[in-house]
């Protein structure tokens, strides 16, 4: 026993350990700032050639002509239109497969099915695209006489399923948080098991699900692969949900290795990915706001 | 009231349907996949590179890739989001600086895969002049599973009772050595469990690799940390759109999707039945 060890060298190691640690937490902060700046770094070159305005809402993006142009508004548009309309179809599958795991599902069945959404969460993207463009796409362009199945539809089946995953569990998060003294007072009037789910569990997890449908949609914007393999990657706008579209991920990984480095297409993909980071951050920061202001315990994370 | 029942009987058969429908999916894309990689993954394919152009041979190099890029991800990911778990459970008190960082994480989290790879493109290989290497993919990969590796880890951590802290903490331990010796041993099941479902997000990912470490085919195996390689899920997508030869592909494509994702979900399913067995065994 040397009780002297524990005044000032302990003291000093407990106090450095705390503040390096500190500053190693505080490295994931330093990233996310290196990112806005590297992407800030590459994109803002472009508007030295072109105004915001321009880039933004410009109707034609033809980066490789002479002279160029530079306008993602069709990209934009592409990437919104998959985005809904794969949340169209993830949010009923993700918030009613979180009801069953959470409130009707026996214990068994609950876990498998955990384990099954997680392994479709962890399928990996190229995989999915690959699965749209030799099944899908065949089956689509057959089935209803189109000129290609490789279009807005096919792309947001395959991000749906992306999404699914994620609405899912964090739905299920909130569901599960909600207070037993809720349903309990509920029966206790009467009311049926879907009346309890439907008037009391899901209205009292609202903010929870608002998170996981806004998480949701924040991961099919930025998602690449499926997009760019199954999207059909015309640069125009779209006249019907049959039509090809190049969403804004499509658009950088399809012309990234292609682009010259430091030519004005090279600055403009980086400008491109400015507006997808700034989409997906505020995405992530009004789920973060919903989640912190309606606390429920262990809602909301990822 | 009898329309009360029934209206319930018919929500629960949706609410099934829409679980089965999710199920189905998951396998049916494996089935899918099975049937037709089955015949094309044989042992020359796992380990002869690929040959005449990329329609014949098979993916050694790729796999090798894949193997290097998500050990490399995971080396600098899991010291990393370890240390950060421990401050944001063990240290950190309620107040602005611990806010930021989490929000910081959630952020990092949300940032979408092609734009690490803008990232890792403009900071790794050309600012600080890595080229298109291995380096540069796996630090890139890293920062992506960063989030990941800290959110496992930080669970792991909160599922140690209090009681473990306080029982060492009232022998007179330091905060330090209760941390290293009684809280960190008690947590690692966890936390492995967190870094092997990174390793499974990080071999899967493509987009962060394209710009940063992908090659289209190499001759030889990697001899240095600056050297390109190929992966498999970039192989994948070389082989299913670029080239003159798609269809006569079709089965090396099937065979590497195949592949890959009896890699991934071979490495989540472990994942998941260790984090089972150690619900099932706590003894707490």
């Amino acid at each position: 026993m040397e009780p002297k060890k524990y005044t000032f060298t302990s003291r000093a190691r407990e106090i450095i350990i705390k503040n390096l640690f500190a500053f190693l937490a505080f490295i994931s902060v330093l990233l996310l700032g290196l990112i806005v700046l590297f992407l800030f770094r590459e994109g803002l070159p472009l508007f030295k050639q072109i105004s915001v305005a321009q880039f933004l809402f410009g109707s034609a993006w033809y980066p490789t002509y002479n002279p160029p142009e530079y306008g993602i508004w069709p990209l934009i548009v592409g990437s919104v239109i998959v985005t809904v309309l794969s949340c169209l179809i993830a949010v009923p599958f993700g918030l009613l497969s979180a009801v069953y795991i959470s409130e009707i599902a026996p214990a068994r069945i609950k876990e498998i099915l955990k384990s099954i959404i997680e392994l479709l969460a962890g399928l990996p993207s190229v995989v999915l695209g690959f699965f749209g463009m030799v099944i899908l796409a065949p089956w689509m362009q057959e089935t209803f006489d189109l000129p290609t199945g490789l279009n807005i539809v096919n792309a947001s089946v395959m991000l749906a399923v992306m999404a699914i995953p994620t609405i899912s569990s964090i739905s299920e998060d909130a569901l599960y948080a909600v207070p037993r003294e809720y349903k309990e007072a509920s029966y206790a009037l009467g009311a049926t098991k879907y009346e309890t789910i439907v008037k009391v569990v899901i209205p009292a997890a609202l903010s929870g699900i608002s998170t996981a449908v806004i998480l949701g949609m924040s991961r099919a914007i930025g998602e690449t692969m499926v997009v760019l393999m199954v999207a059909g990657g015309a640069a125009a706008i779209p006249r019907g949900i049959f039509d090809s579209v190049r969403p804004m991920p499509a658009s950088i990984a399809a012309e990234m290795g292609e682009a010259p480095f430091g030519s004005g297409h090279y600055h403009a993909l980086f400008a491109t990915g400015i507006v997808l980071f700034i989409i997906t951050l505020a995405f992530n920061l009004i789920a973060d706001h919903i989640s912190n202001r309606f606390k429920e315990e262990g809602s909301g994370t990822l | 009231m009898k329309w009360r029942y029934l209206r319930q009987s018919l929500f629960f058969v949706v609410v099934r349907l829409s679980a089965l429908i999710i199920t189905l999916a998951l396998l049916g894309i494996i089935v899918f996949l099975l049937v037709n990689g089955f015949s094309a993954v044989t042992w020359d394919f796992l380990t002869l590179p690929p040959m005449d152009s990329m329609t014949k041979g098979g993916i050694m190099p790729a796999i090798v890739g894949t193997f290097y890029l998500t050990v490399g991800a995971i080396v600098v990911a899991l010291p990393l989001g370890v240390v950060s778990a421990i401050y944001l459970t063990e240290y950190a008190k309620q107040g602005l600086f611990i806010r930021i960082i989490r929000i910081g994480v959630n952020c990092l989290a949300g940032v979408p895969s092609v734009v690490f790879g803008l990232f890792g493109l403009g900071f790794f290989v050309v600012f600080l002049h890595f080229g298109s290497s291995i380096l540069s993919g796996a630090l890139t990969l890293g920062i992506l599973i960063l989030p990941t590796i800290i959110g496992a880890a930080e669970e792991a951590l909160k599922a140690v009772p209090h009681t473990f802290r306080e029982a060492s903490l009232a022998l007179g331990v330091s905060k330090w050595r209760t941390i290293s010796r009684i809280v960190l041993p008690s947590a690692l099941p966890g936390i492995l469990t967190g870094a092997i479902l990174g390793v499974g997000r990080a071999a899967g990912e493509t987009a962060p690799i394209m710009f940063t470490a992908a090659a289209f085919f190499t001759a030889v195996l990697p001899k240095s940390i600056f050297d390109e390689v190929m992966a498999l899920p970039y192989h994948i997508y070389v082989l299913a759109t670029a080239g003159t030869h798609i269809e006569q592909t079709r089965p090396l494509q099937y065979g590497t999707a195949l592949v890959l994702i009896a890699l991934v979900l071979g490495i989540d399913l472990v994942a998941i039945v260790i984090r089972g067995t150690i619900r099932g065994k706590k003894r707490w």
